[in-house]
């Protein structure tokens, strides 16, 4: 399938723009500039890892490499959304990339980060951009990314997805 | 009926055998070394207030004897997965390295399969395969909470397999080069999981256990079949019916290129039998191990190695 999005296989995404195949799908360049400019994650963060499609807009992270495209269930990490105007990282990939993270990062202590776990949006202050921002808490005596928020009119807004929340 | 009862002839302390499978396990949890060190593991453990236990053969199981694993902030970060303390021995005693190619043949709901990654680096390429899409739904989960990225998830039947989505890129190959190890830890009556589910037993009948021994035997000749020659594969269940472990192992030595290998186990165990009822089977059956719950205080498990040869 050359001609659009298949939600039933991995394509590879086109390393740059000239290599565009299907209308709108991201380049891999501009996943790592998005990377390292939302986040400060550096594109060699991403060095061992390829970057694929299935779906519209539903980029997943893989440390090997295929032939594309792949019919399979899964293929590495499920870790960003580009379909809507402000692309958007999954838990998991903040969780596996963020602590290489030093922009749009928001650490919270314990209590309000127990509140984003489950779920619960909170009115904080941030003098940062708006959007999508990781959260950050301290455990066992080190800063770790726990997931993603949407912070907007002085409230940020739990994003954690339905299945990963817990009431700590 | 009274199953237990049909292997009083293979276990040693019959006595203590029956006792030990009375008793319930703790829960035990696996520190997923992706994410964090088991130092750092255990000093979230302890911030939480969570008493944890080394198990003592593996530096990264711990026996958590008030808690359940799950809501906690090592959970949360995907620190620790629950997984019973011997459903840990088959992906060690297949130790993948970093960069192999590896298949997980019955993956779901994941234990295994993430530990596999571990033990990879999260480098190389694992096939996690399964039969079963909500099972899958479960294995992905998994998957991502501990961070795996070098998995590629597969729906279908484990005998069938194949390899024709894991060609190299821009290559003519028909399919892909064939594994460097794999873990069959195939379905099973799952006897010597009663210490966990005290029903384990009650839909027990010997025409599930033979017909179940047919499918395990169809998923490790398949297994071998796509391993490559010196390759390893582990074969795992965790019942003690015969039928179903040294059965399947003679099938197979039978009828594909292999051989069962020696291997060292930190704990106490005892090997496969060659005889069981009218039955006799190859003498290197002996080289498995039956893991019994009176043996380590643990579930009741039985594993394998074998190495693939030329034909």
């Amino acid at each position: 399938m050359s001609d659009g999005n298949d939600g039933t296989q991995f394509d590879r995404l086109p390393a740059t723009d000239d290599e565009r195949v299907v209308d709108g799908r991201p380049t891999r360049s501009a996943v790592l500039e998005w990377w390292d400019e939302r986040f400060g994650v550096s594109p060699e963060t991403f060095d061992g890892h390829t970057f694929w499609e299935r779906g519209s807009g539903k980029i997943w992270a893989f440390a090997d490499d295929v032939a594309s495209p792949v019919a399979v269930e899964g293929l590495g990490l499920a870790f960003l959304r580009t379909r809507r105007e402000h692309w958007k990282p999954t838990l998991e990939a903040v969780q596996r990339f963020g602590d290489a993270a030093d922009d749009c990062v928001i650490h919270l202590a314990r209590e309000e980060a127990a509140t984003f776990v489950a779920g619960d949006d909170q009115e904080l202050d941030w003098d940062g951009d708006w959007g999508y921002l990781i959260v950050t808490t301290d455990v066992a005596g080190g800063s770790e990314p726990v997931g993603v928020g949407l912070y907007v009119h002085g409230e940020l807004r739990s994003q954690v997805p339905k299945g990963r929340r817990r009431e700590l | 009926m009274d199953v237990l009862e049909r292997y009083e002839s293979l276990v040693d302390d019959f006595d203590a055998f029956r006792a030990a499978c009375e008793r319930p396990l703790p829960s035990v949890v696996r520190v997923n070394t992706l994410k964090t060190t088991v130092e750092r593991a255990r000093a979230a453990l302890d911030e939480a207030d969570i008493a944890h236990e080394p198990v003592g053969w593996h530096d990264g199981l711990f026996a958590l004897p008030e808690d359940q694993p799950g809501t906690n902030w090592p959970y949360v970060l995907g620190w620790i997965h629950g997984q019973e303390e011997v459903s840990a021995v088959p992906a060690a005693v297949l130790d993948p390295q970093p960069g192999e190619r590896v298949w997980d043949a019955c993956a779901a709901p994941g234990s295994k399969t993430t530990q596999l990654a571990a033990l990879m680096e999260d480098r190389g390429l694992l096939v996690a395969t399964d039969n079963n899409l909500g099972r899958i739904s479960a294995l992905r989960s998994n998957a991502e909470r501990a961070g795996v990225t070098n998995v590629a998830v597969t729906h279908e039947d484990a005998r069938n397999h194949s390899l024709k989505p894991f060609r190299a890129p821009e290559s003519d190959e028909r399919e892909g080069a064939p594994y460097d190890r794999a873990l069959v830890d195939v379905p099973c009556s799952c006897e010597g999981t009663i210490r966990k589910n005290p029903d384990a037993l009650d839909d027990w009948e010997l025409d599930h256990v033979e017909g179940i021994s047919g499918v395990q035997k169809g998923v490790l000749r398949r297994a071998i079949q796509t391993t490559r020659e010196g390759g390893t594969v582990v074969y795992s269940t965790c019942t003690f019916a015969p039928e179903e472990n040294e059965a399947v192992l003679d099938h197979a030595l039978a009828e594909e290129a292999c051989e069962l290998v020696e291997f060292d186990l930190p704990l106490a165990s005892t090997p496969g039998v060659t005889e069981w009822q009218d039955e006799s089977f190859d003498d290197s059956v002996e080289r498995a191990k039956r893991i019994y719950p009176h043996h380590n205080d643990t579930g009741g498990f039985f594993c394998a190695k074998l190495e693939v040869t030329a034909e």
